[in-house]
């Protein structure tokens, strides 16, 4: 171990070799150079473009998230507009289906009171009409009857004789 | 629950059946095993015969560790450690690597340069093969595999190490954060493995890349506020008559900067590589199986573990603090004062 002290004080490994330094300068400047050329152009341009393309990407998707929010609450307001027409139309509807079915309710009770009324002087017609029939057929059928009545009674005989005895009364007075 | 009850006495058993005669046996192992390992200085020994050079030296070295003890597990580590012109196989042999010298200067091909160089391949397999995907892909694909993991890393760096700390006109410092945090990452990882040599753990390595920053830094800084800019910053926007105490201090803050960045990786990847190395050295030292069951094997994986943490964190502070130099440089006065209050924590 002293003799590695005593190597590395005397210098030699700090001794200066312009030899390795020639070589280490030339190899390294050589390496940059097609390093630069077959490395570190291609993969450098490639990471620039991917960092544009992911921040395109970024961008891109920041707008298209911007856009779908503000469709969405376009639709959301379009939705909202919609609800209160159709609000307002079965509302509107509903009116006026209440207004029509009053109307229609009221012009029918209009319509059957006068149907009925109308009903009614028919029926006192036909009654007063029927009573008439009627007491012309009373009176037909009384007369029938009597007739009937009469023409059973009237007997040839008893007429002629009556007949007789009147022309026998009537010669009797101009006599 | 019952089968785990009668499982684990059984298991213990074995283990320690498997111990026992290691523990009984220590001294008679341990002078068996110092015969196994005088093998190797045997094979060396006779390439050492040879060529009589400096590097197979510490080869002989190692050989010799086992019957010297202390003195000489010193120089095994630094051997470890330290660069040199052998890449050692340690019990199938090893390579040796050509020695150039052009115009006085030594250039030679050092196991560190092979490091170096099996970095570079890698990394350019790897991000070959990843950049390779990017290219196919649109920006509706999601990577996966080997591209989603250096993606993670590159992401890291890109937003949380170079966007946080430069600000406007990052792009153009990623290439060169990007490269430096991979090339060191995978230089301190292949240091962990076997056979691998720590090219961050060597000073000049780590210097080099230190004054890579000061240079971009420093351009970086004149590109931003131009050369009058550039002079008013170093007097840090003080009263004329402090400039003579300022100037020179913002000067030498210049250098201390990738000099701190030298230091601390350089020192940080060594001093890991000592730990474990000593680690397992005490044993080989007390010539001991139970200590090395006991305490060299079990802290020397814990150390492991700690430096395959601190590969990451190295590369990242390394990056973060190239970073940081580059974003106060180029930073404008309104961000200067709480820029500079990060910058001396």
């Amino acid at each position: 171990m002293l003799t590695s002290g005593i190597i590395l004080l005397a210098g030699s490994l700090l001794s200066p070799n312009p030899g390795l330094i020639f070589w280490t300068a030339i190899t390294f400047v050589i390496v940059l150079l097609i390093l630069k050329k077959i490395a570190w152009g291609p993969i450098l341009t490639a990471l620039e473009e991917r960092e544009k393309g992911i921040q395109s990407s970024i961008d891109r998707a920041h707008k298209a998230k911007d856009e779908s929010e503000a469709i969405l609450r376009k639709n959301k307001e379009l939705l909202a507009k919609a609800d209160a027409e159709s609000d307002r139309i079965i509302r509107e509807g509903k009116d006026f289906a209440e207004k029509l079915r009053a109307d229609i309710s009221q012009k029918a009770q209009a319509e059957a009171q006068k149907m009925i009324t109308s009903a009614k002087e028919e029926i006192e017609q036909e009654k007063r009409r029927a009573l008439d029939v009627l007491r012309n057929e009373v009176a037909d059928l009384a007369v029938r009857g009597a007739e009937k009545i009469i023409r059973t009674t009237l007997d040839a005989d008893i007429q002629k004789r009556i007949v007789d005895s009147m022309i026998k009364d009537i010669s009797t007075n101009r006599n | 629950m019952k089968r785990v009850n009668v499982i684990q006495p059984k298991a213990l058993l074995k283990v320690i059946a498997i111990f026992l005669p290691l523990l009984f046996n220590v001294n008679g192992l341990a002078s068996a095993a110092s015969g196994q390992s005088s093998d190797v200085p045997k094979n060396s020994a006779a390439v050492v015969a040879g060529a009589a050079v400096s590097a197979p030296a510490a080869e002989s070295a190692h050989g010799a560790e086992a019957s010297e003890g202390e003195e000489k597990a010193g120089d095994v580590i630094m051997h470890h450690i330290l660069d040199n012109n052998v890449f050692a196989f340690e019990p199938f042999g090893s390579v040796n690597l050509p020695k150039i010298v052009i115009g006085g200067f030594d250039i030679s091909i050092t196991k560190h340069v092979v490091m170096l160089w099996l970095v570079s391949a890698l990394l350019l397999i790897v991000f070959s093969v990843v950049g390779g995907k990017y290219k196919n892909m649109t920006a509706r694909n999601a990577p996966k595999g080997l591209a989603n993991a250096m993606e993670a890393l590159v992401e890291f760096i890109r937003l949380d190490v170079a966007k946080s700390n430069i600000g406007h006109g990052y792009e153009k410092h990623l290439p060169y954060l990007l490269t430096v945090f991979f090339f060191i990452l995978f230089c301190n990882l292949l240091g962990l493995i076997p056979y691998g040599a720590t090219a961050t753990g060597n000073v000049n390595v780590t210097l080099t890349l230190s004054i890579f920053t000061f240079f971009v830094t420093q351009i970086a800084a004149f590109k931003a506020h131009g050369v009058k800019g550039y002079l008013q910053h170093l007097t840090a926007g003080t009263h004329w008559s402090l400039w003579i105490i300022m100037v020179p201090i913002e000067i030498i803050g210049q250098f201390t900067k990738p000099f701190a960045l030298t230091i601390r990786l350089f020192a940080n990847m060594t001093a890991g590589h000592i730990i474990i190395l000593s680690l397992i050295f005490i044993s080989f030292i007390l010539k001991s199986y139970i200590v090395a069951a006991a305490v060299s094997v079990p802290f020397a994986i814990f150390i492991d573990l700690l430096e395959l943490f601190v590969a990451f964190l190295q590369a990242f502070v390394f990056t973060m603090l190239s970073a940081l130099f580059i974003g106060l440089a180029t930073a404008h006065e309104g961000h200067e004062k709480p820029a500079a209050g990060v910058a001396h924590h």
